[in-house]
């Protein structure tokens, strides 16, 4: 994902959060304000808000807002109960509600980089000591005793000389009229009750019962729909439309040329509107649109293909690493290729907007709340403060959520019509319209010396970069290679002391495609290359492939890493009539590695048995959270090394629906079993380190049982 | 030329619904009816998100014309269980198998009934019934896991 917009400083984060009193809404509830919030879990209850995030109704139930986005990776569960440790209240205690875009009261919301937790939670343990102190001292006010005399506990507070309590309910309102307090003492990590352990999921009954509520289940009073016909070249402009037969279909009220904003890019497309979606896509089918696509490139993959490959020889090597591999005892060149990714979330886009005189309300799937917000103000000429977004549940989101582009193009319909509209996007349109994950090309060179180990490392790549399309320049010429410069996202951090001497860097290829961030980014791809490479410099020196990581990886918390991946997987002692493999990657402030075991069905095709994975996140919040979303990175990165790719000809996207991009299912899905790292090191990501390493660690593995070294993805492992 | 007229039976409740006739049953159900449990996934019956049950037997509604509807009794995942305490989803939450969710209905709709038909499933039947249905989340394992507790086999 994007980097984060910058952790917020202590400071900084009370003065927006209203710790420091300034922001300190006495006396709001959420009964008045409970419209503008959507409900995740529970129900609003009229409640004092005694903090930012955390408002007590005299019932003593407590309402949480979830400021992120829930797109699967269990925000919803991980910040009430961070929130809920410091605060002594158990979980049945609580609601939690969607928090609406306002970065003025909650900081930065946007759902990237895995953040949620590593990125909030020394703030959030605050928010909740805070309130439990309030809480507290409110108590001890009222029976006019010390502070030190009390404590909180699953929502009361007590006096321990007598035994009184008071409920959290009934101490809210006079606990709001304090100041918070300049320093809170957190928990020490020994003492949490709920921080650490595998709770069930707050939000998952309503997953199960049809009842949660995702952005295509929203319907608004008087809501009109629209689907859009949008320029399958992406870039070319609307010559002319024919909407007579479209609004002969009964319910279709309008027809309209509209357009989206990808990046520095306007994309065009007819919008048709209608009463109900049926009707609108029907409108759709027999609507004509000419074309003017003339300007730009129609390319096919098999010529991108070739411009990256071609891009790969431009610039000149290291200087130091050509002369360290003059000198090697073995050396190797290889070419990894990986292909474009569509996100294809179960819940295809959609988007409601209402553009009103008095402002604009959004509502549906959003990963970037902040930023559409931000985005709507400045493209529609309207205040941020008028400009209202609301979360729903997200059917998905893997980055593709995270972008501005299908809230505008419903803004400017709704502005159009001036009605509500929601904007569903097909399958097909979903899949075909970008932006994609790039494409991306690696060469790779390295050398070893007698000893084993790795003295030069180059690893070179073309690929379209995401901030092509924010900067229309051309890219310059490309530079020759530096000497130990450049990083590779996704490659473990010990490497650039271990190697002697390495080079990273890229050559931009510009294509008329629009890309964009797709879960773990680019770590998604350089993974791959740079550990498949890594495999193959271990084969040439003979080494044990993780024996030969440990020896490169010279770092106190990656020996604990590789030791227990080794205890777990049973490394040592494996089976020869199997493939193995492993890999390790380094994203998102963790470390994860993969073990995969293949082996040969009867019929002699390679089938993948096992997949041990480890990761260390650091200090975590929910293990069963942090498993599930390790097991869902494995499926994902199954289909994206086994089964599906983008292939572009004559400048349009050729997967439209799954079909023929196909998905894993569960007659694909090898046993998985998942390890948690126990240390205390920061908190680092989870929804996204665990994808990186699956696909070299089953090409490693396939290598390991076949002796065939897969450098292309996808690839069918059925034709290994 | 007017709208049809339809009388559907969805959940045990009646409802009459004025629709084109190739109007797939999905946004008959979603749209006309407004239960939105049901989810739209791929519209080509390939994804499994909008299954649903007829006569208790699974169908792709995305694909099925409201025209093609006679008599049967239709249910969603909104009328699985009065009180959401269907076996399949007190193992989907003992399991705890949704990420996102949005595929979720269709699962536990297709989980059900094979459990119906074959109340103790091998992996190979298991495979076989829930191979239409794609989760994008990779909750695949736990659906394993949740299916054979459900049937009250080891998971």
């Amino acid at each position: 994902m994007k980097t984060n917009k910058g952790s917020l400083s202590r400071r900084h984060f009370i003065r927006q959060t209203g710790l420091s009193g300034i922001a300190l809404t006495v006396g709001a509830s959420l009964s008045a304000s409970g419209k503008t919030v959507v409900t995740l879990i529970g129900g609003p209850a009229p409640a004092q808000e005694l903090v930012a995030w955390i408002s007590i109704a005299n019932t003593g139930r407590v309402t949480i807002m979830n400021h992120r986005s829930e797109m699967g990776q269990g925000t919803s569960q991980a910040i009430p109960q961070m929130i809920a440790e410091e605060l002594e209240v158990h979980l049945d205690q609580v609601s939690v509600l969607f928090a609406p875009a306002n970065p003025e009261k909650f900081g930065p919301q946007p759902q990237e980089g895995s953040f949620s937790v590593r990125g909030w939670y020394e703030q959030l343990l605050r928010i909740g000591a805070s309130a439990r102190e309030m809480l507290i001292r409110a108590a001890a006010n009222q029976w006019n005793v010390p502070v030190s005399d009390c404590h909180a506990a699953g929502g009361e507070v007590i006096h321990r000389p007598t035994g009184r309590k008071l409920g959290y309910g009934a101490l809210v309102e006079a606990a709001s009229a304090l100041s918070p307090p300049e320093n809170v003492v957190l928990k020490n990590r020994k003492a949490y009750t709920c921080i650490g352990k595998p709770l069930p999921r707050q939000d998952i009954p309503a997953k199960t019962n049809g009842t949660a509520l995702f952005g295509l289940d929203k319907k608004l009073p008087g809501m009109l729909y629209a689907v859009v016909e949008r320029n399958p070249r992406f870039r070319g402009k609307v010559k002319h439309f024919d909407d007579s037969k479209a609004k002969a279909v009964p319910g279709v009220r309008q027809v309209l040329t509209v357009q989206r904003a990808v990046f520095a890019h306007l994309y065009e497309g007819v919008a048709v509107v209608a009463d109900s979606l049926w009707a609108a896509m029907q409108g759709r089918k027999v609507l004509t649109v000419e074309w003017d696509d003339s300007g730009f490139d129609h390319l096919d993959s098999d010529r991108l293909a070739a411009q990256m490959r071609e891009n790969l020889t431009k610039p000149a090597s290291s200087e130091t690493v050509e002369t360290a591999l003059r000198g090697a005892a073995k050396k190797i060149e290889a070419v990894y290729e990986t292909p474009y990714q569509a996100h294809s979330c179960m819940e295809p886009l959609n988007c409601i907007a209402h553009v009103q005189e008095n402002g604009i309300e959004i509502w549906g799937p959003i990963q970037e709340a902040n930023w559409i917000q931000a985005d709507l103000s400045e493209r529609m000429g309207v205040p941020k403060a008028q400009v209202t977004v609301h979360m729903t549940f997200l059917g998905g989101g893997f980055g593709r959520k995270a972008f501005t582009d299908y809230p505008h193009e419903a803004a400017l319909i709704s502005r159009a019509v001036k009605a509500p509209v929601q904007v569903v996007w097909t399958r097909e349109d979903d899949m075909r319209m970008g932006p994609f994950r790039t494409g991306a090309f690696y060469a790779c060179k390295g050398g070893i010396d007698e000893n084993g180990r790795i003295i030069a490392f180059q690893a070179l790549t073309a690929a379209q970069w995401i901030g092509q399309d924010w900067t229309p320049e051309p890219y310059p010429d490309p530079k020759p290679l530096g000497d130990n410069t450049g990083t590779m996202e996704g490659l473990s951090s010990p490497y650039y002391k271990s190697i002697p001497h390495y080079s990273f860097g890229g050559v931009g290829t510009r294509a008329p495609i629009p890309v964009m961030w797709w879960r773990s980014v680019y770590a998604s791809t350089n993974a791959f290359a740079c550990e498949s490479f890594i495999d193959e410099l271990a084969h040439e020196a003979g080494k044990d492939p993780l024996e030969f990581r440990r020896n490169h990886l010279d770092d106190k918390r990656y020996r604990a890493f590789i030791d227990q991946l080794e205890a777990v997987s049973g490394w040592p002692t494996r089976d020869k009539k199997t493939g193995w493999g492993v890999a390790l990657t380094e994203c998102f402030g963790s470390i994860a590695g993969h073990i995969v075991v293949v082996a040969r069905k009867p019929d002699g095709n390679v089938k993948i048995d096992r997949v041990i994975a480890l990761i260390d996140c650091g200090w975590y919040v929910n293990p069963d959270i942090i498993r599930a979303q390790v097991e869902g990175s494995i499926v994902m990165g199954l289909g994206a090394a086994t089964k599906h790719a983008i292939t572009f000809k004559d400048g349009k996207a050729v997967e439209q629906n799954f079909n023929t991009y196909p998905m894993p299912r569960i007659t694909d899905i090898p046993r998985i079993e998942v390890h948690i790292m126990e240390n205390d090191e920061k908190a680092g990501g989870v929804g996204e380190p665990g994808l990186p390493p699956f696909a070299p660690a089953l090409c490693n593995a396939i290598f390991d049982l076949t002796g065939k070294r897969i450098r292309t993805l996808p690839f069918n492992l059925d034709a290994v | 030329m007017p709208m049809p007229t339809y009388t559907l039976t969805v959940n045990q409740k009646t409802y009459t619904v004025k629709a084109d006739a190739q109007m797939p049953l999905l946004w008959v159900i979603r749209d006309l009816i407004g239960l939105t449990g049901t989810k739209y996934g791929c519209g080509i019956a390939q994804c499994g998100a909008c299954t649903i049950h007829l006569d208790g037997a699974p169908i792709r509604s995305c694909s099925f014309p409201v025209s093609a509807i006679t008599h049967q009794q239709i249910t969603t995942i909104e009328g699985l269980s009065p009180t959401h305490t269907h076996p399949v989803q007190k193992a989907w939450i003992d399991e705890q198998v949704p990420q996102c969710g949005y595929c979720q209905s269709g699962q536990i709709m297709a989980a059900a009934a094979l459990l119906k038909t074959n109340p103790h499933p091998t992996d190979e039947a298991i495979d076989a019934a829930m191979q239409g249905n794609i989760c994008r989340c990779g909750t695949y394992p736990r659906i394993r896991k949740a299916i054979k507790k459900a049937a009250g086999l080891t998971p």
